[in-house]
């Protein structure tokens, strides 16, 4: 294997692991705060559809990428009104939020440009490296002619996520409405205003994840694009323990195999891409079963709040 | 008399006619309730009076339907927690609101946490500072850095008071307090609380609990069945007194039993080791035997290797090594299932999380546990019509107050579910009984129902073995009382001759011989 | 007999509102495409109920949904989350073109059971795998299943290249699906029974479905197994109590509730199918599955017209697109009830809202003594 194969593999690895280390990082602050978010494919959906919508309107992918937030909030805010206010089933409510999500966009499709499967290529895409000087540098200088705008985006949101989450104080309120609502509220911390906000979180993250699987890939959308991302981005949040940091590991490995299965016949690995595909999903279980360090998830995750106040 | 009192203390606090209503309940009906500066203030009521609701109003956590509250004489509007600790309001909740795995540090400034950076940073240096100046200021030693879930029981309280301190608060409220304590924990608490009120703090103490009143209150207000009974000053008032006022008639606060000479031995258990869910030893090679017809009590306070004991002689948790066997026959380490064939009755400490499963229709809960066998099933297929059969003799016979079989055991008074409880273990009649705190959370006169039938299973030559965390409980019935440290007996007593200085005593980790001492020199301050 | 009907209300409400708001919401899509909702539902029940062909097809959509529904609705008693109903279906479905592959020679009314088996069994231990996790190291069913999906599609994917290609088995040019299964596999078409099913592509595979959904109401509602699988979903601790081991009744829950999924895999194959295509995609019946138990309020005789109810959703979708209408609508229909049943108390708030609009009777003190 040369050198520039190992580059090529590498630079393919993080464009993969980008969409799915966003999406990671929303499952981590919504699942910090305790509201399980299954919905993250759903919410990836909207963002692709929306960014390539928005950037078809006008011509900007910047603002395609403005509106992939926005409308992953509101996937988000549905999300956040059946499982914290009306205190439904998170996994129910995930789940209808993936198929309210790839329902809607294939409706829109259908209705804005009268056709199913796939809308126009865009005018404007994020596709190329914004940051020219890195490519100057010797030996991973190749590296960075690969780099998306997203790509910068992931890593600095993977700090910041860490940041906000482990040294501010409203990180602080985050885990302890994770851990114990019922403690957070009698210090004052509004729990539902905190996991509101963290769900919501969740759906920008999610949202810039889809605008960078469209507009920062492909530069289309296509029904079916998602594919399941979310929940690899699921598995990448819970591989990483709950925390950006191994989320951004979990992805980055995750990533490798998927360019592994895209790139093993140019130098003839004799590996199943099949095979490649399922690592994910059966690392993520051998890490549940404890094999290499056990994964505990946030106490109260995937519980309602009962503020048991008639 | 009120009016002079009025003008010693200043009155930090007071709740004016306060109602909360509830969907088909009035837990506080026109309650005044008012606070003197430095003073400690016991709310006394029975399981469910209101007690616990109208601090919870005090706290914010809920809303009063209607009435005002004063602080410092200013009306305020107490909206949440927000508001109550920063008017100066800290309260001590009786499940602790601490999160397992942060820092002791990090409990205790969570919700005003010191900052930096217009609140962009975390300041965990100074918060640990603060920690132990507050820690110093009031003699309560802890570790800041110490995670939670490795602390006990007790440094958790301490750093629940710590957490209203470091709040500010001037007002404590602390919700059964005692519960988790050991007496001489128990009395620590009480020197605790009067060094607070010296430093300026006023206090209010939630309790069922009598003897408690005496020992560490100024005031004391009674409260039932949601409505004020009437303020007295402690010394100005008795044992007897408050339980009257408390229940709302006369109680007997002991029963009667006959003496009985004991029969052949029922349960025995032989160098018993039970580990806890965090795998540490919570049974340490414990034995005794419990006869047939005799009340056989282990009295100690949460936490001390009870759960752990019973749910391995019940099959629930796995026994590391010792011989449990009934009636001759080896049960070590049997499955639930094999445990309840054997002959085993069991009221569990829990009913909701043990005993009932209260979703399912009564009828359905009076059969679980032999609900496999016949008449209730054959070859698999439940036969309906007997089970409800069943569930109405038993209805009847234990007068269980519910419309009828099929309504769910939740709809249920809890009262009323552990009469379920024990109508379906009876209903076996288990050579074994094992009654796991059976009075925890009834009112009196459910409890004197419970105890009633724990007396007439030993007076028809049954074995009787009762866990119990009330001292009086324990030696009201029992015929002999083991009591429990740590996971080991410190001793076993006869019930006739035990005091409670000496259980006390042996319930704080106090060897026998030692306790008997102790208890000699306390014998005439003994407390009926 | 009025508080009776009472009761049935109080209990069909939920499903029935949340229908209500999924087609009140598909009218309002419809209307934004430029439609008359009126003549879009119209379509949807001519397209589905009108004829009897119209109306095989709906059975033969009824089919595995109907299936993976009751697989969900077990899983619900158990307290567990099967959301895996996709990969159990997967895995079925391709050893079920293998096995009958494989067993080709023998007749007709030997293979079908063997398949039907085959199908549940395998189904069953891609269930069992997460019951087992569950019930020996508390791993939470829902990111088990999920991930087991995925595992099973690709695994799928795999089999249909190599083992089970036509290029492998039939010297064929490589082709994206397996073989076909023989006809001694395959199940009786309705049509064959009764002539006027007509073009419709209804199989016996209905009727098994039907008596699966009795058989799951007897063994939930009048066995031991079913007290003790409703006792470890509400209450493991207490059950444990009871003499129930939760481990046990977690792992037969799953498989169970996997056989189920798994036989609809089977059932779709060897009713219409008859083979399995590669795919980018899960087939979506799982997930389908878990609205129609939670319409069908996981009760196994609610699953048949809750499955109905979107069988006829699903085949109504052509004749509404011929209409002019979206197909996507009848998506957003389903989706949209279960939102509405994932928020159920939505539906408490509003009925507390009249309650206080009425003016409700002045509560009274609850009875605190009881003896």
């Amino acid at each position: 294997m040369s050198g520039v194969t190992v580059i090529a593999v590498i630079a393919s690895a993080i464009r993969l692991a980008t969409p799915l280390l966003l999406s990671a990082l929303g499952g981590v602050f919504s699942e910090r705060s305790g509201v399980v978010n299954i919905g993250l494919e759903g919410i990836m959906i909207f963002g692709a559809f929306f960014s390539v919508l928005f950037t078809h309107i006008t011509g900007n992918a910047w603002i395609g990428v403005v509106a992939a937030i926005i409308f992953g909030i509101v996937m988000a805010a549905l999300l956040a009104v059946v499982s914290i206010n009306l205190k439904g089933n998170q996994i129910i409510a995930g789940t209808a939020v993936n198929l309210l999500a790839a329902a809607l966009t294939a409706f829109f499709l259908e209705l804005i440009w009268h056709r199913s499967g796939s809308t126009p290529i865009c005018p404007d895409m994020l596709t190329s490296n914004p940051i020219r000087v890195l490519e100057k540098l010797p030996v991973i200088g190749d590296l960075f002619k690969q780099f998306t705008p997203f790509i910068y985006i992931a890593i600095v949101l993977t700090f910041v996520t860490y940041y906000i989450l482990w040294k501010t104080p409203w990180g602080l309120h985050v885990r302890a409405v994770g851990e114990h609502p019922k403690a957070a509220d009698t210090v004052g911390i509004g729990v539902y205003k905190t996991r509101w906000i963290c769900v919501l979180l969740s759906g920008v993250l999610a949202g810039l994840s889809g605008a960078c699987l469209s507009i920062g890939t492909v530069g289309l959308f296509r029904e079916g694009m998602v594919a399941g991302k979310g929940f690899i981005a699921l598995a990448a949040m819970v591989f990483g323990k709950w925390h950006p940091i191994g989320a951004m590991g979990a992805s980055f490995f995750f990533g490798i195999c998927l360019a592994i299965q895209i790139q093993a016949q140019s130098f003839g690995l004799d590996v199943p891409g099949e095979f490649l595909a399922m690592v994910p999903y059966v690392a993520t279980i051998i890490v549940l079963i404890g094999v290499v360090g056990k994964a505990v998830a946030p106490k109260a995750d995937g519980q309602p709040y009962e503020k048991d106040e008639a | 008399m009120k009016g002079r009192w009025k003008k010693d203390l200043p009155k930090v606090l007071e709740m004016k006619n306060i109602t909360k209503v509830f969907p088909g309940v009035v837990a506080n009906d026109k309650v005044n309730f008012d606070l003197e500066k430095g003073e400690i203030h016991v709310l006394l009521g029975e399981n469910g009076a209101g007690k616990t609701t109208l601090m919870n109003i005090l706290y914010g956590l809920y809303q009063a339907t209607s009435g005002e509250i004063y602080f410092h004489g200013e009306k305020v509007d107490i909206k949440g927690p927000n508001d109550a600790i920063n008017l100066g309001i800290g309260m001590v909740h009786q499940h602790f609101m601490l999160v397992e795995n942060f820092t002791v540090t990090e409990n205790i400034v969570l919700g005003s946490e010191p900052s930096k950076a217009n609140g962009l940073y975390l300041d965990m240096e100074t918060a640990r500072n603060t920690v132990k100046e507050v820690s110093d200021n009031f003699g309560l030693k802890v570790d800041p850095n110490a995670l939670i879930q490795d602390i006990s029981v007790g440094l958790s309280q301490r750093v629940e008071i710590l957490k209203t301190l470091h709040k500010g608060a001037e007002v404590l409220i602390l919700d059964e307090p005692t519960a988790v304590l050991t007496p001489q924990e128990i009395d620590e608490l009480g020197v605790i609380l009067k060094n607070l009120t010296q430093e300026g703090k006023s206090i209010i103490l939630i309790t069922h609990k009598l003897k408690e009143v005496l020992s560490m209150s100024d005031r004391v207000t009674v409260i039932r069945r949601g409505k004020i009974v009437d303020t007295l000053k402690t010394k100005d008032t008795n044992i007897d007194q408050l339980a009257e006022m408390m229940v709302g008639r006369s109680v007997k606060l002991t029963s009667d039993k006959e003496d009985k000479t004991p029969g052949d031995v029922i349960l025995f258990i032989e160098n018993l080791v039970v580990k806890d869910t965090r795998k540490y030893d919570a049974v340490k090679s414990i034995s005794f035997d419990v006869k047939a017809g005799e009340i056989f009590a282990v009295a100690g306070v949460d936490g001390n290797g009870q759960k752990e004991l019973v749910e391995a002689l019940t099959g629930l948790t796995k026994t590391v090594s010792g011989k449990v066997s009934l009636c001759g026959k080896d049960i070590t380490g049997n499955k639930p299932k094999k445990v309840l064939e054997a002959g085993v009755g069991h009221i569990p400490e829990d009913r909701h999380k043990r005993g009932l499963i209260l979703q399912n229709t009564l009828a359905e809960n009076l059969i679980l546990g032999y609900h496999y066998c016949p008449p209730f099933a054959r070859k698999g297929v439940m036969n309906y019509a007997k089970i409800n059969e069943h569930a109405r003799t038993l209805i009847s016979e234990y007068d269980v107050r519910t419309p009828n079989e099929y309504v769910t055991a939740g709809s249920l008074s809890g009262g009323n579910q552990q009469k379920a409880i024990i109508a379906r273990e009876f209903y076996k009649d288990p050579v074994l009984l094992i009654a796991s705190q059976p009075t925890r959370g009834l009112d009196v006169g459910a409890i004197e129902f419970v105890h009633n039938r724990l007396i007439e299973q030993r007076d028809n030559n049954k074995a009787v073995l009762l866990v119990s965390l009330e001292l009086d409980e324990v030696m009201n019935l029992a015929d002999r009382i083991a009591v429990i440290y740590q996971g080991e007996i410190m001793g076993i007593v006869e019930g006739k001759d035990a005091t409670e200085r000496q259980l006390g005593l042996m319930m704080a980790g106090a060897s026998m011989e030692e306790a008997i001492e102790g208890g000699k020199a306390d014998n005439e301050n003994k407390i009926a | 007999m009025k508080t009776r009907l009472l009761n049935v209300w109080s209990v069909l409400k939920l499903p029935l509102v949340a229908i209500l708001v999924g087609f009140v919401v598909g009218a309002f899509c419809i209307m934004l495409a430029g439609s008359n909702p009126l003549t879009a539902y119209a379509a949807l029940l001519k397209g589905s109920l009108a004829s009897l062909p119209s109306f095989g097809e709906t059975l033969y959509k009824v089919t595995p949904i109907l299936l993976t529904g009751l697989a969900a609705a077990i899983g619900f008693r158990c307290g567990l989350f099967n959301i895996g109903g996709e990969g159990q279906y997967v895995v079925a479905a391709i050893a079920t073109v293998g096995v009958a592959w494989s067993f080709q020679g023998l007749p007709h009314f030997i293979l079908v059971p063997i398949l039907l088996i085959t199908g549940a069994l395998v189904g069953g231990v891609w269930g069992g795998i997460a019951g087992i996790l569950k019930a020996k190291r508390g791993i939470n069913e829902v990111i088990t299943t999920i991930m087991l999906n995925w595992t099973a599609l690709y695994l799928s994917n795999y089999l249909v290249r190599t083992l089970l290609n036509p290029s492998r088995l039939l010297d064929k040019l490589p082709s994206g699906h397996t073989v076909a299964v023989p006809e001694a596999a395959r199940l009786m078409k309705l049509k064959v029974i009764i002539p006027a099913f007509g073009y419709s592509s209804a199989h016996t595979g209905i009727f098994i479905a039907i008596g699966v959904a009795v058989l799951m109401w007897f063994i939930l509602f009048k066995t031991t197994l079913g007290y003790e699988i409703r006792a470890v979903g509400f209450n493991p601790t207490a059950s444990e109590y009871g003499g129930i081991s939760s481990a046990k009744n977690t792992f037969l829950a799953m498989f169970i509730s996997g056989g189920l999924a798994g036989l609809a895999g089977a059932i779709q194959i060897m009713g219409l199918v008859y083979m399995v295509n590669q795919s980018p995609e899960l087939p979506g019946y799982g997930f389908t599955g878990l609205c129609v138990a939670l319409v069908g309020l996981s009760h196994p005789l609610g699953c048949i017209p809750a499955a109905l109810l979107f069988g006829i959703l699903d085949n109504g979708s052509r004749q509404m697109q011929l209409a002019g209408i979206p197909k996507e609508i009848n998506a957003i229909i389903s989706a949209v009830i279960l939102v509405f049943v994932a928020g159920a108390l939505l539906l408490k708030y509003i009925n507390v809202y009249f309650e206080k609009k009425r003016g409700a009777g002045k509560p009274r003190f609850k009875e605190v003594r009881e003896v």
